[in-house]
């Protein structure tokens, strides 16, 4: 997959991804449209399908909202990379079949609207821009089992 | 190596002699939760999935407590639709409005969660449990559904980080000191994926309520649970609550922890998390002059007997601060009765705060109390992320009962 990236700096939070205000609906493109808004208010307008999210330590701190991944996924990108994933919401994007990847110098080294391209089979992420290849180790054969059947539920 | 508590419950539900951190494990559920904003999420998985039934209709609570009694049409939709599915499938503990609290303070009083019990709920702060010895975890709408359904959940064994509690905690300190001082300490990630048990003489000079507070506030330093052994002090809350045993585990004397951290529980002073992370703390003597305009005291955090008492013994002859707004919820119906019984919903009233049925309501922004533009309020919830109450340049500062009530008096952050 490849796509251009939006970074975030640490602990984007679960509060800023999708606000309570909009959890009295469970619709993805309602949820999707109100996306990052407390913290990047032209997200939901400029993202486009494919592309990537990149952010610092603790991405998805705070709550448990499942419509936080949803949101995200429902936007449109295809992959979140950060330096580290919060725990609930790390499971959550497993859940839902929203890929993930762990890896801090990718994550870092990124700027907003890298051109990025991530290969999950194969583990490693390039980017365009700086021309670097990063690999990434790969999770455990249960949680590859649940992402390549696209969730939970599959 | 022997195994922390939280590993041997683990191992114990997921039928094994042993686990290690980092082990991929499938175990049995005690206990599936979910409210109203995350049980629709997972009643639309399980609709998706094209599956049907329960895998035990007493091991499911569904608590209407978020933005209930209703804040407005597509929140009554919600409730509706997690009450259409409770009847369809027979659900025993289904709280609606009139019989709900606040979650995390109801079901302990309800006596649904046992020492030993491995417990999974779709809301971040389900760690609360884990003050009654039980291993608690917060997770999302489809391991919810998921549970329902099957009755069991995937887990990554957690190592743990040992919090040795000594000393007796000064009048005026609480469970929200300690456990606002640990994060403050450690970080909001201090505690990534860990347990954090709880242990040491201390333990001892924290009552119930203040348990749950900490436990609840296990998830701010990003804790995968958090945990008290059982005691004299558990058995006394269980008692006449539950018929239901469970079991009780102890940590093996050779377990590993990955650090210890100690706290002396007679150092500790009011403490306070300013803007916008729970790990940004102070103590009170150090917040300088910041005046406010809403205190809210309640959430499953500090909506106990004793938090609304510590209030109430603050308001008592005094008055809240011209052009501050105090917000008192209660976290059950119990609890409510309770402080009408003790004379303390009088005490608040008088003072100038209002009362309001259980609901978690401001703590995420829903309603009842939000925040304007540039507004700030001392809050004994548990998160104060940009936005959390309201307008997002509204301000939360965290913090106990005690100072909350202090501050609403003062019309500023402080202590009387």
């Amino acid at each position: 997959m490849t796509g251009k990236a939006h970074k975030y700096g640490d602990n984007v939070d679960t509060d800023v991804i999708i606000p309570a205000r909009y959890l009295n609906t469970s619709d993805a493109r309602e949820l999707a449209a109100h996306c990052m808004e407390d913290i990047d208010a032209e997200f939901s307008a400029k993202v486009h399908s494919g592309d990537i999210m990149t952010a610092g330590e603790n991405f998805g701190c705070g709550s448990s909202r499942e419509h936080a991944p949803l949101a995200i996924k429902a936007s449109g990108i295809s992959c979140v990379i950060a330096a580290s994933f919060a725990r609930i919401f790390f499971r959550n994007a497993i859940n839902i079949g929203l890929p993930i990847l762990e890896c801090k110098e990718a994550a870092l080294d990124s700027l907003d609207g890298d051109e990025m391209e991530i290969d999950l089979t194969q583990g490693f992420i390039i980017n365009k821009r700086l021309g670097k290849k990063y690999s990434v180790p790969p999770y455990p054969a249960e949680i590859r089992e649940i992402i390549a059947r696209g969730g939970l539920f599959g | 190596m022997g195994m922390t508590l939280s590993q041997k419950i683990l191992a114990d539900k997921a039928g094994l002699e042993e686990v290690k951190p980092g082990q991929l494990v499938t175990a049995k559920l005690d206990l599936v939760l979910g409210n109203d904003i995350t049980s629709p999420v997972a009643i639309n998985e399980l609709n998706k999935a094209g599956k049907s039934g329960v895998f035990d209709k007493d091991k499911i609570a569904l608590v209407m407590d978020h933005f209930a009694p209703n804040k407005d049409i597509k929140s009554a939709q919600q409730c509706k639709k997690c009450r259409e599915f409770a009847l369809a499938e027979n659900i025993t503990h289904f709280y609606d409005v009139g019989e709900m609290g606040i979650e995390h303070a109801l079901l302990p009083e309800k006596g649904l969660v046992c020492p030993g019990d491995l417990v999974i709920g779709a809301d971040s702060h389900t760690c609360t449990y884990g003050a009654l010895g039980a291993f608690s975890t917060g997770v999302g709408s489809t391991d919810m559904a998921y549970g329902m359904h099957k009755g069991t959940a995937w887990f990554k064994v957690p190592s743990a980080i040992k919090v040795l509690l000594k000393g007796k905690k000064a009048a005026n300190i609480c469970g929200k000191d300690v456990i606002l001082h640990l994060i403050g300490k450690i970080g909001v990630c201090g505690a990534l994926y860990k347990s954090l048990e709880f242990a040491g003489d201390g333990c001892r000079n924290l009552d119930i309520d203040d348990r749950f507070t900490i436990c609840n506030m296990a998830i701010e330093a990003g804790a995968k649970n958090g945990i008290f052994a059982y005691d004299e002090i558990t058995a006394e809350y269980l008692n006449g609550r539950t018929s239901r045993k469970g079991k009780i585990h102890e940590a093996d004397k050779n377990a590993e922890y990955e650090q210890t951290v100690e706290i002396d529980l007679s150092a500790l002073t009011p403490t306070v998390a300013f803007p916008h992370l729970p790990e940004n703390t102070r103590t009170v003597d150090q917040a300088g002059d910041i005046k406010i305009d809403q205190v809210v005291i309640g959430s499953c955090t500090n909506g106990h007997i004793s938090d609304l008492r510590a209030a109430a013994n603050v308001f008592k002859g005094r008055k809240v601060a011209k052009g501050v707004r105090a917000i008192i919820i209660p976290a059950t119906n119990e609890i409510y009765l309770q402080a009408i019984k003790e004379g303390l919903a009088e005490i608040f009233i008088n003072a100038g705060a209002v009362i309001s049925t259980p609901t978690c309501g401001p703590c995420l922004g829903g309603y009842m109390g939000i925040l304007a533009e540039n507004e700030r309020c001392v809050a004994t919830t548990n998160r104060n992320f940009v936005g959390r109450m309201g307008h997002i340049t509204s301000e939360i500062y965290l913090a106990s009962p005690y100072v909350a009530a202090c501050s609403a008096v003062l019309g500023k952050i402080g202590v009387l």
